[in-house]
């Protein structure tokens, strides 16, 4: 049981990264970034692609990975958010230009074979993929009849100091102070001199480069990568943990994404496998319906 | 290009040769009506794919274990996604914009995930074999089903009902300060777009041998969902021409149809950007003047002033 608590802990440190991207960009745009996991998707695939196929040494390519998500971040905003935002349409439409791009990357993963375009990006005719042995060193430890791999314990100690860092940014540097400010009050900021713009695009490329690195840990430790890893593990899960914490709420996604770790640790000891996939979105549900601003958010407008 | 002299110079040929085509077109079609009356009030509900499985396990359950003729079965299919839709509708409709769309992936999902695969009279994830399959007899049905129900819900936008869905859809308030009783319309909206939903679920078993769960998740919804967008929404012949064009165009450009996902967004984010009454709809395009022009043309104005 202890040793399901563990990996309910590693599995929620991923949702919580993820999560925490997609509510950043809820809390700031306020707009739901459906691409978001189509960029979890590639973290995992490009890292994967440059140690594997180009036998380039882990942490460069992880960290070009990165990069090279924010930078699709980027690519969100001046494609499918910012021609929007000049002809002031509603929030919805925001989530229909960001699933039109999230077709488009998962399709080229997707069609990556030999002789196409993107052939560097994908090993031809492979389902699914895995990243090496030795990619990493991976130390396994027993404690207390516990056992703790190592890369999932690195899992574990990266997205918490990521989640502080993050936390702190906000709280107390003039980034964050603008950042909430542009959250809390669009045309205010605009006032006050903020570059509201320039803080929409920032906060796009932080919360891709988050979601990559999301992915690319996740790619590492816990599953084959494949070009629906977004779509299948993480998307819809990942609006079971924003609306748990409450949307656009950073420690609510947080807290969301371990408390989804939990509970789908707990369903699948208690009733199998088969219940453990519908219990997300059945708690996703019952919260919306029940509670709407979140377990954890005393306030619907309270954000970030 | 053949497939449109093809179209215009042999007919019959055409239909033999892409029956299985036009009956995924009809049942397309049936299904942007579904979401095009929930669109219609204002609503982003994305569970019509949920509805879409009740339908189905629902009419092949009953061809299965019980006598009854195939039409009872899918009457009975629909009816009950419909019930369903009123239940779900309960609680679900006090929620708005983001928050219902999310809440109604949250419903088709745990239906999927939670209860289809987990119970033993829905074959536990395996699907269903469809005893009744039919795959030409089926297409009729389909055919004949798309235009009476165009006409049915082109007539409900024009009655008292439908007027009170576009006065809530404009302005939720307003409507509700001129004594609409906003919840029951938004309820009877839901409830027609469910039972078409099941319908069209019920309809897809026929021509199919086999139902698989995997087809009723939300992957499903979204693609209903672009056929509403790409169409537009202002009335229903949008969403069925928006259906029509997206089914049929891995068929009319083969040389693309591995990237049709890639095809599909594109023409999803070109159109909400540039075109967001749909491709039917009034008006012209949405131009969005950049940055730039905008300081380029009061540059030049402050200059012609001097």
């Amino acid at each position: 049981m202890t040793q399901q608590v563990l990996n309910a802990i590693f599995i929620g440190s991923i949702y919580a990264l993820f999560a925490v991207g997609y509510t950043l960009v809820f809390g700031v745009l306020d707009v739901l970034n459906l691409a978001h996991s189509a960029v979890f998707m590639l973290g995992a695939v490009v890292t994967y692609s440059l140690v594997a196929l180009h036998g380039m040494p882990f942490l460069p390519a992880a960290v070009i990975a990165i990069l090279v998500c924010g930078l699709l971040g980027l690519l969100i905003e001046f494609v499918a958010l910012r021609p929007l935002r000049r002809r002031n349409a509603p929030p919805i439409s925001a989530l229909i230009s960001t699933i039109g791009l999230a077709l488009i990357f998962v399709a080229i993963v997707e069609q990556a074979t030999s002789g196409s375009l993107f052939s560097w990006l994908w090993q031809d005719g492979a389902n699914s993929v895995r990243f090496p042995t030795g990619t990493v060193p991976n130390p396994t430890f027993h404690v207390a009849g516990l056992t703790i791999e190592g890369t999932k314990l690195g899992i574990l100690v990266i997205s918490v100091v990521l989640m502080l860092v993050l936390g702190y940014v906000m709280r107390f540097t003039q980034v964050g102070r603008a950042l909430r400010a542009v959250a809390e009050n669009r045309r205010a900021a605009t006032l006050l001199g903020i570059n509201v713009d320039r803080i929409f695009a920032s906060t796009l490329f932080v919360s891709s480069a988050l979601g990559g690195l999301a992915g690319l840990l996740f790619g590492l430790a816990l599953s084959d990568i494949s070009p629906y890893i977004g779509r299948d593990q993480v998307e819809l899960k990942g609006l079971a943990v924003i609306v748990l914490g409450g949307m656009g709420s950073i420690p609510g996604a947080v807290l969301g994404g371990y408390l989804l770790g939990l509970i789908e640790v707990f369903a699948f000891v208690r009733f199998g496998s088969n219940i453990e996939a519908g219990v997300a979105f059945a708690a996703l549900f019952l919260v919306l319906v029940l509670r709407p601003q979140g377990l954890f958010g005393a306030r619907l407008r309270e954000r970030l | 290009m053949d497939f449109f002299i093809q179209l215009f110079t042999d007919p019959v040929g055409f239909y033999n040769q892409h029956e299985l085509l036009i009956a995924q077109i009809g049942i397309n079609a049936i299904l942007a009506i579904s979401i095009f009356v929930t669109f219609y009030s204002g609503q982003l509900t994305l569970a019509n794919a949920g509805f879409m499985a009740i339908g189905a396990y629902t009419t092949v359950i009953m061809s299965l274990y019980l006598p009854t003729p195939l039409p009872v079965d899918m009457l009975v299919g629909a009816l009950l996604a419909a019930a369903i839709g009123f239940l779900v509708g309960l609680p679900v409709l006090r929620l708005r914009g983001v928050f219902l769309a999310i809440a109604t992936i949250g419903f088709v999902e745990a239906l999927r995930l939670g209860v289809i695969l987990n119970l033993p009279i829905t074959g536990e994830g395996q699907g269903l074999k469809n005893p009744s399959a039919d795959p030409l007899g089926g297409i009729v049905p389909i055919l004949i089903s798309v235009p009476i129900l165009t006409y049915l819900v082109w007539r409900l936008t024009h009655t008292r009902l439908g007027q009170a869905w576009a006065a809530i859809r404009e302005d939720e308030l307003a409507a509700s300060s001129n004594g609409i009783n906003v919840p029951a319309y938004k309820m009877v909206a839901f409830v027609i777009s469910a039972l078409v939903a099941g319908y069209a679920g019920a309809l897809e078993t026929h021509i199919n041998f086999f139902v698989d769960p995997t087809e009723y998740s939300v992957t499903r919804t979204i693609q209903i969902l672009t056929f509403a967008v790409v169409g537009g929404t202002t009335n229903v012949i949008g969403p069925i021409v928006g259906a029509v064009f997206l089914t049929a165009l891995p068929e009319i450009v083969r040389q693309f149809a591995a990237y049709r996902d890639v095809v599909n967004g594109i023409i999803l984010i070109l159109v909400i950007i540039f075109r967001p009454q749909g491709i039917v709809g009034r008006g012209g395009l949405a131009i969005i003047a950049p940055r730039w022009w905008t300081r380029w043309r009061t540059r030049e104005r402050a200059a012609a002033a001097h």
